[in-house]
């Protein structure tokens, strides 16, 4: 009860700061006055309540699942399974993601406008769900290749590094109305739900192969996951 | 009371949508194939429970309290009117880009402050400070992430305005990470360049989104949907190289700690 008690401190402290950011601005530089303070008091409530409950979940749920799951992998020794579930987890997440579904709506009425595609609903709703497919695709490629780095222990700076070389050189090469877009795909793929459970995978992995250091080995697979859509996309334009 | 009662249902409704492709992924997986009794089953169900129920409040909070004053504030702050005051003659505005520094210094601030709140980056920090065995410490790697963030996207906010190329900047960016690589403690290389995708979500991708939108749509010769993406790249990017500064400043803090400590 005390320790609930101290994280609901904490989630208050953690949303100080942006309240004194909205109250400033409302205040002193537009001059306006609060509008809805009954609903924005209750709303902040259910962010101080959910925050909590959230990092609470984690230390009881998502950190523990990902973390058993990479040593149950670790034990059973068989790779295939393992590169298995990092592609589905990343696939799977990423496929039902919210944030994704917006851009790529987005993105499908911007190629009609343009008279990349057909401006029919049918036109758009399948470009749409192509790119979904490409980023998802990408997600399920990076989870499986951060696995495969932590297991050979390769350095990672080397491998993100010609990544980025590779896109911008792609970028030189894509149409220019695709570039904002596939920069931004690569931070809107990474869900809040996602980034513990991969996190605790890595680390997980690292911590039960000999010889791994966990902070050296364990981390990186989200820095895939925001690369490799970046690439898939701008491969995706050139060849479609 | 009731519209909160029926956006709270809706929002846990879409969240348990959300969660579920996950939830096939990890039990088929350890049914079919690892084939397991799952220890402590009813602590990592309470927990799963603890973070759907605890995304569903954040999200609907965050609707109800902060989003729409944020959004209208990005949208309001960008607007020619506020900028040059009301009224002013539209042909004789030349777009100073110092003529924004209520938009910088916003930028800046709802940056810092939207990442204190984002819970992926409680999640990564959290890990770090545990993988480090305390070395890491949890708000320190928080608040750089936060000031990656603010900076990131007063810079984002400044190429908007003065219309500079968004791969120069890019690139720009990645030198500095690729500088700093090579000096930066090994240790920390992996957690620096998580932070930059760990940084863009729930709480900052909307508001960053509404900023960018705004100032694109109210500079003449600005595109929405060129100008507008291209934000989060920034957001994205500059986490990283902040990550690294604060590792390699607190190393040399340490190293001039232990050289006081050591008289000769």
């Amino acid at each position: 009860m005390i320790g609930f008690a101290r994280s609901l401190l904490g989630s208050c402290r953690d949303l100080l700061p942006i309240l004194l950011v909205i109250g400033f601005f409302q205040a002193v530089v537009l001059r306006a006055p609060l509008p809805d303070v009954a609903n924005i008091a209750v709303g902040l409530l259910l962010v101080v309540l959910g925050l909590t409950l959230f990092v609470y979940g984690l230390e009881l749920g998502l950190f523990p699942i990902g973390e058993s799951m990479a040593y149950a992998f670790a034990r059973k020794g068989s790779l295939a399974w393992l590169l298995a579930f990092a592609f589905a987890l990343g696939f799977s997440t990423t496929i039902a993601e919210p944030a994704l579904i917006a851009v790529a709506g987005e993105a499908a009425r911007m190629a009609a406008l343009e008279g990349n595609i057909a401006d029919t609903t049918d036109a758009r709703a399948f470009y749409a769900l192509e790119l979904r497919l490409v980023v998802a695709l990408a997600v399920g490629t990076a989870i499986v290749l951060g696995v495969v780095r932590i297991l050979k222990g390769w350095p990672l700076h080397y491998l993100i590094i010609g990544g980025y070389v590779l896109a911008m050189a792609m970028t030189s090469f894509a149409p220019p109305d695709i570039i904002g877009l596939a920069y931004d795909v690569g931070g809107v793929t990474t869900s809040t739900i996602t980034v513990p459970l991969v996190t605790a995978l890595g680390v997980g992995l690292a911590s039960s192969i000999k010889g791994r250091n966990p902070a050296l080995d364990g981390f990186g697979i989200i820095a895939f996951a925001s690369l490799m859509p970046m690439i898939f996309v701008l491969g995706f334009s050139m060849v479609v | 009371m009731e519209t909160v009662t029926y956006a709270l249902l809706a929002a846990l409704g879409n969240t348990l949508v959300d969660v579920l492709p996950i939830a096939l992924v990890l039990f088929g997986f350890q049914f079919l194939v690892i084939r397991k009794r799952i220890p402590h089953i009813a602590r990592f169900m309470t927990g799963f429970a603890c973070v759907i129920l605890g995304l569903s409040c954040f999200l609907v909070g965050l609707e109800l309290a902060l989003f729409p004053l944020g959004r209208s504030m990005a949208d309001q702050l960008t607007n020619v009117d506020f900028v040059y005051g009301a009224g002013a003659a539209v042909e004789a505005i030349t777009h100073h880009w110092a003529d924004y520094y209520w938009v910088y210094l916003f930028a800046m601030a709802i940056g810092f402050s939207a990442v204190l709140v984002e819970p992926a980056v409680i999640a990564v920090a959290i890990k770090a400070n545990e993988v480090s065995g305390g070395a890491i410490n949890i708000t320190g790697l928080r608040v750089a992430i936060a000031i990656g963030v603010g900076v990131g996207i007063t810079l984002g906010a400044f190429r908007i305005i003065t219309g500079g190329n968004l791969l120069w900047f890019i690139i720009g960016a990645y030198v500095v990470v690729l500088i700093q690589t090579f000096f930066a403690p090994k240790q920390m290389i992996p957690i620096a360049y998580d932070s930059g995708g760990v940084s863009t979500s729930t709480v900052t991708v909307p508001l960053v989104a509404a900023l960018g939108l705004g100032l694109a749509s109210s500079i003449p010769g600005r595109s929405p949907l060129l100008d507008g993406f291209g934000m989060i790249a920034f957001a994205v990017l500059f986490p990283i190289i902040s990550v690294m500064t604060y590792a390699q400043l607190a190393r040399a803090w340490e190293r001039r700690a232990t050289k006081s400590r050591r008289p000769d």
